[in-house]
């Protein structure tokens, strides 16, 4: 059973009569389904194809082929870093192997003590100030590997403060 | 030549002190002014305006605006959709990012003018999906000037109405395609669509007739609205008229947006004076002009031919320095001006690496709808990644060409050409380091040369 | 210069070649109608176009004309309109057929084009053609062949996906050979109406699959294995089975409901290993129920009938004709008819009741129609016995009035020709009263207490014509020789009119029409040789006014007086 937030459900039916056709809601309704769970669970793919009058594959097609959409849960806090072309010319693998290094984590899987996931993502349109990472919403710019420790020490200071 | 100025046309207000993306600051500035205008004109008009301003998409294309309109199908009596492709994912690329986050409502009226010139009544900003923040900033950005009357029904009084939405992408680059965007917004997998049939002119959105324009496009439709099409026909060069956002990136003193009068300033005056050179102890190797889709530059190569200007033709010399940055003299010289996203690499850069670093985006990056860009760009991408971490063989630049040749021209969409230019380009250009890459030739990393891939 | 045909067709080039064609065919059945090829995988003629496989890419170009005047500008060289070739090459199959368009499919560029494409496709391909159930019938064998360049370049390691995923009961799916075509998942939604098959991931890495915990299990799944151009899709019924070029492929007719979906059954020596759709564009284009396919299972099932027996034990033909004979005699025949034989049979049928003075019955089999190709009716062949006169109504639903008229003494001996009667409603003392005379394939209640029982042949075994429900009479072929015990129907049946002295007509299917054709109007100087494949469309008027069960369905929308079932 799906248990999503009041709040969730009315940004869902208000989206929905933005479009002609219900499909189109399929992407934002993946997004506010993920910012309420942390992730995209099999049920709630069946609960938005039944919403939108699709079938579950339908939906399915579309959380395996962005990349943004995830079906498990990741760390606390979500580092993004870019490893196209500008930013890997100014250092980024450098910087992403340094957040690893912070956390003792792989690349994709959640670290051990919880805290973080880190994964290198595509070019996050902000080259001219490479190397650039993503924490959760927020970009970070100029992050070399000395600016990750720092970051990665910003991290640990500070301990969840609610549920994700 | 020293460079000449910058022309902030679309960035007047980017990095201005005090400016903020509210509505009540974009009015102190004269905001919506030219929307009030514009709305008691003839739509009609306002096309005409958008011709003879030679205005060129800014999304990477370059394809005229004016003519992108006018193909429209007006006939079929169904709705008329724009979409504004805020997707902004050309590596290199970083000029729409400001516009949405710093000047949302420049855009909001140029999406306005657009709509009331082509009888839009609904319209979708497809944003890519990281920039969350931005998405937020349109929506408020959206309700102010809804609350206003700049948008929704009856706008400024009138009997003409227009409803903007945000879209959120979730991170495919292949968004950024006209119809796999269009795609993506009806809510299934971005697979582009075969055209013919499905111009998006004739067979866009839901099957109507839809334009798809690049926000920083959209931001100069407001400005030729305002100083009129033959006015702003006059900024630039022919046929390469207006301004438009350059963004360096790479091995510069100084990178960043910088905004240019289209053709105005050459590549030498932009990295080396705007951009303040290269990093101390280096030389300018290679520079991608127009995003990493672009065929990339070596510096000390020469381009000689013969080009119009006025009436004459007249012959050209250039290096890399000499190249004006416009559309039309970097597509003579083999490359493009595409998004505007110039990349500078110099001689620290492996360029078997950094063909590396782009072959990875590309098959990453890949729909996997058509044989082949699907299966070629993974193959291009073993094939460099082998080389860089595993064994190079001499042969290998001439398989990447190869490879990359039955690719390009043979695809549904421009991802084809887009993956397979780069890896044509590297190779031709940089051909014996692709030939001597090996690990026994290679020798240790230099320190402080980061990894690419 | 280059003049239209007529005002709907336009003339278009191929290889030097014209034609004239209706505007807007697609260039790949254009140029098929020149007998020239263009290989492709993810067109076909029944689905949307995908364009996604580049195979069929060709040149193409458009006459040249003044852009100001619109006339045609000349090519000195030639005498002819310049041909304005576009630089890069286009897609036959969404190239659609216009006044004048040239397309090249032998030059320099499409064989590059074309190498290119197979070479993508094989890379990531596993080497599995000594395993693969395709082999023999595989377009990527097919294609690399005629259009590949010969050998490999790839050196890398090649893409792992899922092997042997059990889609739906009677599919199965081999995600690395899968070639990403999307024949199967447009199948599915646009025909099968079964929106269930989708491709997850993205770039190389995309993969074919179910939604997680449903299935491909609908009744018309096994099409997608006919169309999957590779080994990606195959039968779970036909793996590992049969290499199909020890198959013959011999033209039948589904049996299991009016509709008449032609088929294709694949045998070898004497055994039937699997049933395909065979195209016929006006009855079933290129698709068939599965239900349909196992139909050859009966064949050598349990309960088939192989031995002449008179009275509980085995004996001649000759003497159960003889016996048959002697128990008719009597008088009081019935004569119960099959909606399941053959027109020739069931002209037969007829005469048998001629010659006894006796009406006949069908047994009436209604379900519920799929609006596909399993129509209503699951007889197929209830019009070929109106047509050949042996009944003038529709069949009852049970034989209520034969077993009151059992009941009553008027009736005293009953033909079965292939109806098990007990199913058909007759209680156990209703059979027990009267002697039978079973003709049949399998046992069954009425085989078991009849007092002759003479083994006949299914379908796969004999030769002959059904009419379907359009009113379409359609040829079906002996597939496997019958099994050894078991006696054509036809003979059977001449035998048994010859014996109780009717007239002696044919006893084969050829010396049948011949009486056919002169005493059936509908068939009236009809030929079963000149029949075509695709069958020939008889005029259904004269039945027009009876309540046919079926309702509306693929390539049949049924005439509009009676009542109909609603659509499903």
């Amino acid at each position: 059973m799906i248990n999503l937030s009041a709040e969730t459900m009315r940004r869902i039916d208000d989206v929905i009569p933005h479009y002609p056709m219900k499909r189109s809601a399929a992407l934002p309704l993946l997004h506010f389904v993920q910012e309420d769970q942390g992730y995209i669970s099999s049920e709630a793919i069946e609960w938005i194809a039944a919403k939108l009058e699709i079938q579950p594959i339908n939906v399915y097609e579309l959380v395996t082929f962005y990349p943004m959409f995830r079906q498990k849960p990741i760390g606390r806090r979500h580092i993004r870093v870019c490893r196209t072309l500008s930013c890997a010319i100014m250092g980024g693998y450098r910087t992403c192997a340094e957040f690893q290094r912070q956390f003792n984590t792989g690349l994709g899987e959640v670290s051990p003590d919880g805290e973080v996931t880190v994964e290198f993502v595509e070019c996050l349109a902000s080259c001219g100030t490479a190397p650039v990472v993503m924490i959760d919403d927020e970009l970070h710019e100029r992050v070399d590997a000395s600016k990750a420790r720092e970051l990665s020490e910003k991290i640990k200071a500070a301990p969840a403060a609610g549920a994700r | 030549m020293p460079a000449p100025e910058q022309h902030r046309l679309i960035f007047r207000h980017i990095d201005e002190p005090g400016y903020s993306n509210d509505l009540a600051c974009y009015q102190r500035n004269g905001g919506y002014e030219v929307l009030r205008k514009a709305v008691q004109r003839k739509p009609e008009e306002l096309v005409d305006e958008v011709k003879k301003s030679g205005l060129r998409g800014r999304g990477g294309a370059g394809f005229p605006c004016g003519v992108k309109w006018s193909l429209l199908d007006r006939k079929s009596g169904k709705p008329i959709y724009l979409v504004v492709n805020a997707d902004e994912s050309e590596p290199g690329t970083f000029k729409d990012r400001y516009i949405i986050y710093r000047d949302p409502h420049q855009l909001i009226e140029g999406i306005m003018i657009t709509c009331f010139a082509n009888k839009v009544e609904r319209t979708f900003i497809y944003i890519r999906g990281e920039f969350p923040d931005g998405a937020k900033i349109l929506e408020k950005a959206i309700a102010e000037a809804r609350a206003a009357g700049f948008v929704g029904p009856n706008i400024v009084g009138t009997a003409y109405g227009c409803e903007i939405y945000v879209h959120r992408g979730a991170g495919a680059y292949i968004c950024g395609e006209e119809t796999g965007l269009i795609e993506s917004l009806e809510g299934k997998r971005p697979y582009p669509r075969i055209k013919p049939p499905y111009f998006p002119a004739v067979l866009g959105l839901y099957q109507c007739p839809t334009i798809v324009n690049n926000v920083e496009t959209l931001c100069h439709v407001k400005h030729i609205a305002d100083m009129g099409g033959e006015a702003y026909s006059k900024i630039g060069t022919p046929n390469n008229t207006g301004t438009r956002i350059l963004c360096v990136s790479g091995q510069v003193q100084r990178p960043g947006y910088y905004e240019f009068e289209v053709g105005r300033v050459t590549m030498g005056q932009l990295l080396n004076e705007v951009c303040g050179g290269p990093l101390p102890g280096r030389t300018f190797k290679a520079v991608i002009p127009g995003g990493s889709s672009a065929k990339v530059l070596r510096f000390g190569e020469r381009y000689k031919g013969k080009r119009k200007v006025g009436a004459e033709m007249v012959e050209y010399d250039w290096g890399v320095e000499d190249i004006p940055m416009d559309f039309d003299s970097l597509a003579m010289i083999g490359s493009m001006g595409g998004s505007g996203g110039v990349i500078v690499m110099d001689d620290s850069v492996s360029m078997v690496e950094a063909l590396g670093n782009i072959n990875a985006f590309y098959s990453h990056e890949s729909c996997g709808q058509c044989t082949p860009c699907r299966e070629g760009s993974l193959w291009m991408k073993r094939i460099t990644a082998r080389m860089v971490h595993g064994d190079a063989r001499p042969g290998d630049g001439a398989l990447l060409k190869s490879v990359a040749d039955q690719i390009a021209g043979r695809t549904i969409c421009a991802f084809g050409e887009g993956c397979a230019w780069p890896t044509q380009s590297f190779v031709a250009k940089f051909g014996e380091e692709f030939k001597s890459y090996s690990k026994e030739t290679r020798g240790p990393r230099p320190d402080g040369v980061p990894e690419l891939v | 210069m280059i003049q239209p045909a007529t005002p709907d067709l336009v003339t278009v080039n191929v290889d030097g070649r014209e034609i004239a064609v209706p505007k807007g065919t697609n260039m790949i059945e254009a140029a098929l109608r020149l007998g020239i090829d263009v290989p492709f995988y993810c067109y076909h003629s029944k689905l949307t176009i995908a364009g996604n496989c580049r195979m069929c890419l060709v040149e193409m170009g458009m006459p040249a004309v003044d852009p100001a005047t619109k006339a045609p500008v000349m090519d000195p060289a030639t005498g002819r309109q310049r041909i304005n070739w576009v630089p890069r090459p286009t897609i036959a199959c969404a190239t659609n057929a216009s006044q004048g368009l040239h397309i090249r499919t032998t030059t320099p560029m499409v064989k590059e084009c074309r190498e290119g494409v197979m070479e993508f496709l094989l890379i990531n391909h596993p080497l599995d053609c000594p395993i693969c159930d395709q082999a023999g019938e595989c377009k990527l064998q097919e294609q690399s062949t005629g259009y590949g360049r010969g050998y490999s370049r790839y050196v890398e390691q090649k893409n792992v996906k899922p092997k042997r995923t059990l889609l739906g009961p009677r599919v199965m799916l081999d995600d690395e050979r899968c070639i990403l075509c999307s024949r199967c998942v447009r199948f599915s939604k646009e025909v099968a109406k079964d929106d269930v098959l989708g491709f997850t991931d993205r770039g190389s890495y995309s993969t074919l699959t179910c939604y997680p915990g449903r299935k491909l299990e609908n009744n018309y799944s096994l099409n997608t294995v006919d169309i999957c151009p590779v080994g990606a899709l195959t039968s779970t019924d036909f793996r590992f089975k049969m290499r199909v070029w020890f198959l013959r492929q011999t033209n039948s007719i589904d049996t299991e409901s009016s509709a008449g979906a032609n088929t294709v059954v694949w045998s070898r020596e004497g055994a039937v290993y699997r049933i395909t759709p065979r195209q016929n564009d006006a009855v079933n284009d290129t698709w068939m129920a599965d239900s349909g396919r196992i139909l050859y299972k009966a064949v050598r099932a349990q309960g088939r009938l192989d031995s002449v027996r008179v009275n509980g034990a085995e004996s001649t033909l000759e003497f159960a004709v003889k016996a048959a004979a002697e128990i008719l005699a009597g008088g009081g025949a019935a004569v119960v008819a099959s909606g399941r034989s053959s027109v020739e049979e069931q002209f037969l049928s007829r005469k048998l009741c001629e010659a006894l003075g006796a009406r006949a019955s069908l047994v009436a089999r209604v379900g519920k129609g799929d609006g596909l190709l399993v129509s209503a009716d699951r007889n197929p062949n209830v019009r070929g016995a109106l047509v050949t006169g042996l009944v003038a109504d529709l069949p009852s639903p049970a034989l209520d009035s034969l077993g009151a008229q059992i009941d009553s003494g008027s009736v005293r001996a009953v033909v079965s020709i292939g109806e098990d009667l007990a199913a058909a409603g007759l209680t156990a003392a209703q059979l027990a009263r009267v002697p039978t005379i079973y003709l049949g394939t399998h046992a069954n209640a009425t085989s078991a207490s009849a007092r002759v029982v003479i083994p006949t042949l299914t379908v796969f075994e004999k030769d002959g014509t059904f009419v379907n429900q359009q009113f379409r009479v359609q040829k079906f072929a002996r597939a496997v020789p019958g099994i050894a015990g078991a006696t054509d129907d036809l003979l059977v049946l001449a035998k048994l009119v010859a014996a109780v002295g009717g007239p002696v007509p044919g006893a084969d299917v050829g010396g049948v029409w011949a009486q056919i054709a002169a005493e059936v109007p509908a068939l009236a100087t009809m030929n079963h040789g000149d029949i075509p494949d695709g069958g020939l469309l008889l005029d259904g008027t004269p039945w027009a006014a009876l309540p046919f069960p079926e309702g509306p369905s693929l390539h049949f929308t049924p005439a509009a007086s009676a009542p109909r079932e609603a659509k499903p």
